[in-house]
């Protein structure tokens, strides 16, 4: 081979840091078919199958009453126990950020558990502590309150898998942002709620929607521990997710995957406002984004 | 290795870094690419090495023209400024990578390179830390591991970035003495860019001294010291103080009056003189102004002189005056440059 | 640890308020959410004796529901592990038209409900489904066999493994690779000698994080599944399945022996980032 020829021979890399063009390529493509397979494919055909029978019999199945309850019943779940898993939240990251003491390690294990552990699980403790063999359960039957198989029991399940969310995004926040501003309210002469309210809270504002939007998807989707709790009647206890199952299980399947569409709406809408979160407000997150 | 430049041109999207600039090296030198950030230094050892592409002009290797050759062809050793080793090897492990990564044919057997990973680490006077991780380094070390790791593969050419920018200042001053008797040990063409004059003028065998992209002057420490040809590398190289004259009748003028120095050419300047290239004086064709500061450096003494400019923001200068005859803060001073150089139009 | 011994916490002092408040209402709240029902949930388990705990362990249903949960998890993981490093690599060092869209559709698994994700896989790899039906002329079936566990599996834990490793390839040294190319090394010689190495810690702790995911996932699995006893039926299946014949015994210990193994997972995973720490320990 020539001395010229061998210069011309194969193109040269451009980048020592980079792959050939050729490979850059075809790890695109590679990466880009996966995704599109795995993620984007199952979500285009909820979109689909709903509206297969026309945009009529979507919107009538939407109509109909038992899609109607759950609707309600998950948006009733959700108002509930997000709000106190926020409060829950807030005081946690309080007490381990701004404090220093023993066990705070075994005080965060605790706050992950939920994550580590099957729905099912989850909502199995329930049924164990309020079921009908145990001591709790017959207990507060008696005085006419009923945990499982109706709301109260739903409500406690979606509380148990969710309330990690806002604590896990407000601790590593708080903990960043430390105690100085605070020391200094307080050295002003502020109160501690005047503290909370008008120097802590405007810090830690954008991680706290942030873990608010968490854990409300969460809560409007949990499906496995819910299922375990509810008792599935129909009207009355289940969410939008377990009525899913039912018409699908029904092979009503325009039904399931209308109600299906209003489910991956919330997940787009989430995903969104997540992606401006993190984009506008990056670093007053924190993000770990480990779920 | 010779090595030969000839009209590099680099731009990055719309900035130029790289002007039209040509270089002719002779087989091991040791040349100092010296100048202040963004003169394009790093662009130039990054454009030797290949790890950029040049936007125009060629460079040669000995008779082959390296430009087209990747990184990987060129066979050079290149030092990074924080060192760039990794971190999950070994000592050996970093220092037999460039070995161990060549073709079946072209590899040597393990036992060779454990003893050339060995010896080159006899030469770095590093011999027992073959299993050290980096982390377990101090910075001076780790640099030595890296002029080892890039020393094993035999480069035709060396090229180091800052190698000593992210070092304390006396490990500094250990390594450049260590540096320079490594060169005359091995002897490669060896580049390295500093920021540092005094670094550049204490170890190389001459000196490019670059400004925005453009080579000031080539030439050794003497050259660009004594004869620096432009006014940038006056006053980048060693300590300078300039005044605008004007040149009439062979005479150098200052605000009109001459300063008792003589010069060829006609016409207004930049006179550019260095403070212990000063005479302080009572005869009146003299520069002319006021103490404002007298400090010890070191064996002598510096004056700092505010020169009157006609009510615009006086000229600060600097001059030494000898230990013996120091000079009053607030008193009046006249004195003249004994050498100087005169930057005209 | 019980509530009065967490309470004699020694802390250090400090003049901002509400300590005490916010961690009595911290402890209040987890000790009614998890420690009161865990407890209950351990001394249920407790209560059944070791022989029964093992018959029921042993019976070859549990052991074969157990299998396939932790087989298809592992498989899925592997996948995952793959795959995800691609996508993750392909979003941190690549540009291109969408790739912020698609930096956050990797988060949809996390996103989207459960139920809603495992009607649609089932839908998609059912023989008559969009890609079930493209397979079957080929003789194979994914919808209603261990592989439409692993599908499932996959589409749930790939976030997983990509959010673990994006951040570690967003903080890789650039100038170590130019430093190997420097030597002589190919490209593939580098990603393989230098770069894998320094992600392999976060590889690993992704796949177990996917993995921990994939065997306790109910929602996505049980309608792609089959959920055919000893063939495709997965392990949470299973402790459904006794709790709707009251079998509170077998569901507890079914979930003992599964929090066990969570538990491992976990104190793993922590190891596993321990070692790595200390192996690729960060200094320049």
């Amino acid at each position: 081979m020539s001395a010229k020829s061998a210069s011309m021979a194969k193109p040269r890399f451009r980048d020592a840091s980079t792959e050939s063009p050729l490979a850059r390529l075809s790890l695109m493509a590679v990466a880009l078919a996966f995704m599109a397979f795995v993620l984007l494919l199952p979500l285009v055909l909820v979109f689909i199958e709903a509206f297969r029978e026309g945009v009529p019999a979507f919107f009538e199945a939407l109509g109909d009453p038992d899609t109607l309850s759950a609707i309600q019943l998950t948006l009733t779940v959700a108002a509930i126990a997000v709000p106190l898993n926020l409060v829950f939240g807030v005081a946690a990251a309080w007490a381990i950020a701004k404090f220093e003491f023993k066990g705070k390690t075994f005080l965060i294990t605790l706050i992950d558990l939920p994550f580590s552990i099957s729905p099912v699980i989850s909502g199995l403790v329930y049924v164990l502590l309020f079921g009908s063999q145990s001591v709790l359960g017959p207990f507060l039957k008696s005085y006419g309150i009923e945990i499982l198989f109706a709301v109260p029991g739903i409500v406690l399940a979606t509380v148990f898998v969710t309330f990690p969310f806002v604590a896990r995004e407000l601790i590593p926040l708080m903990q960043e942002q430390g105690t100085g501003d605070e020391e200094a309210a307080l050295s002003l002469g502020a109160s501690g709620w005047q503290t909370f309210w008008y120097v802590t809270l405007p810090n830690i504002k954008w991680g706290l929607l942030y873990g608010v939007l968490l854990c409300n998807a969460r809560a409007m989707g949990e499906f496995g521990a819910v299922s375990v709790v509810s008792g599935h009647v129909r009207g009355l206890t289940e969410t939008m997710p377990l009525h899913v199952e039912v018409l699908y299980n029904e092979y009503n399947f325009v039904a399931a995957f209308a109600v299906s569409t209003l489910l991956a709406l919330l997940a787009l809408v989430t995903l969104a406002l997540k992606t401006v979160l993190e984009l506008r407000y990056g670093h007053a997150i924190a993000g770990s984004r480990k779920h | 290795m010779d090595v030969t430049i000839t009209n590099i041109r680099k731009e990055f999207g719309q900035f130029p870094a790289l002007y039209d600039l040509s270089l002719d090296i002779r087989s091991g030198e040791l040349i100092a690419l010296l100048g202040p950030s963004g003169s394009g230094k790093t662009t130039l050892l990054r454009l030797i090495a290949g790890l950029e592409q040049p936007t125009a002009g060629k460079i040669f290797f000995g008779e082959e023209d390296a430009s087209a050759k990747s990184v990987q062809e060129r066979h050079i050793g290149f030092v990074f400024q924080h060192y760039a080793l990794f971190r999950h090897m070994t000592v050996a492990e970093n220092i037999a990578f460039g070995l161990k990564v060549r073709p079946k044919a072209n590899r040597p057997p393990a036992h060779e390179i454990r003893k050339r990973v060995s010896d080159l680490l006899d030469m770095v006077h590093l011999s027992g830390l073959e299993k050290r991780y980096p982390a377990q380094l101090s910075g001076g070390q780790r640099q030595r591991v890296a002029l080892a790791r890039a020393m094993a593969i035999e480069p035709t050419v060396l090229l180091l970035d800052e190698p000593f920018g992210a070092l304390d200042a006396k490990v500094r001053k250990e390594l450049r003495r260590w540096l320079k008797e490594f060169h005359d040990r091995t002897g490669h063409t060896t580049f390295f860019v500093t920021h540092d004059q005094e670094e550049a003028l204490e170890l190389a065998d001459r000196v490019v001294v670059m400004s925005q992209g453009k080579v000031e002057q080539v030439g050794t420490a003497d050259d660009v010291y004594d004869t620096p040809n432009s006014p940038f590398v006056f006053s980048f190289i060693g300590e300078s103080s300039h005044v605008p004259v004007t040149v009439r009748d062979k005479t150098v003028l200052f605000q009109g009056e001459p300063i008792g120095t003589t010069e060829n050419g006609q016409g207004p300047g930049e006179l550019f003189f260095r403070p212990q290239d000063v005479v302080v004086t009572t005869d009146s064709h003299s520069l002319y102004g006021k103490v404002t500061a007298c400090r010890r450096l070191a064996g002598t003494r510096i004056a700092e002189i505010d020169v009157a400019n006609n009510g615009h923001e006086p000229y600060h200068l600097e001059i030494e005056v000898p230990l013996d005859a120091p000079v009053a803060v607030g008193a009046d001073i006249r004195f003249r440059p004994t050498r100087w150089k005169l930057f005209g139009q | 640890m019980t509530t009065g011994q967490m309470m004699k916490n020694w802390r250090q002092p400090s003049i901002l308020p509400g300590f005490g408040l916010t961690l009595g209402y911290t402890i209040f709240y987890l000790t009614a959410i998890i420690l009161i029902p865990l407890v209950g949930l351990v001394w249920r388990s407790a209560s059944l004796g070791w022989a029964e705990f093992f018959a029921i362990a042993a019976d070859e249903r549990t052991m074969l529901a157990l299998k396939v949960s932790f087989g298809s998890a592992l498989a899925a993981g592997a996948i995952n592990a793959v795959f995800g490093v691609i996508v993750a690599w392909v979003l941190v060092r690549y540009d291109f038209p969408g790739r912020r869209l698609l930096d956050a559709v990797v988060d949809l698994p996390f996103a989207l409900p459960t139920a809603v994700a495992g009607i649609s896989l089932a839908a998609l790899y059912a023989p008559n489904g969009w890609v079930g039906s493209l397979l079957a002329p080929l003789g194979i079936k994914i919808a209603f066999t261990p592989v439409g566990i692993v599908v499932a599996l996959v589409f749930v834990g790939l976030p997983f493994v990509v959010r673990t490793v994006q951040p570690v390839m967003e903080e890789l040294d650039r100038e170590v690779e130019e430093a190997s190319a420097t030597l002589g090394a190919t490209r593939f010689q580098t990603l393989r000698m230098v770069v894998l190495p320094a992600l392999t810690p976060a590889i690993l702790t992704g796949f177990a994080l996917a993995f921990a995911r994939g065997v306790g996932e109910y929602g996505s699995v049980i309608f792609i599944a089959g959920n055919i006893p000893y063939v495709s039926e997965i392990a949470p299946l299973l402790i459904v399945i006794r709790l709707e014949e009251f079998n509170y015994a077998g569901a507890t210990a079914i979930a003992c022996i599964m929090l066990l193994i969570s538990f491992a997972m976990l104190l793993f995973i922590n190891l596993l980032q321990m070692w790595s720490r200390r192996r690729y320990a960060n200094v320049r």
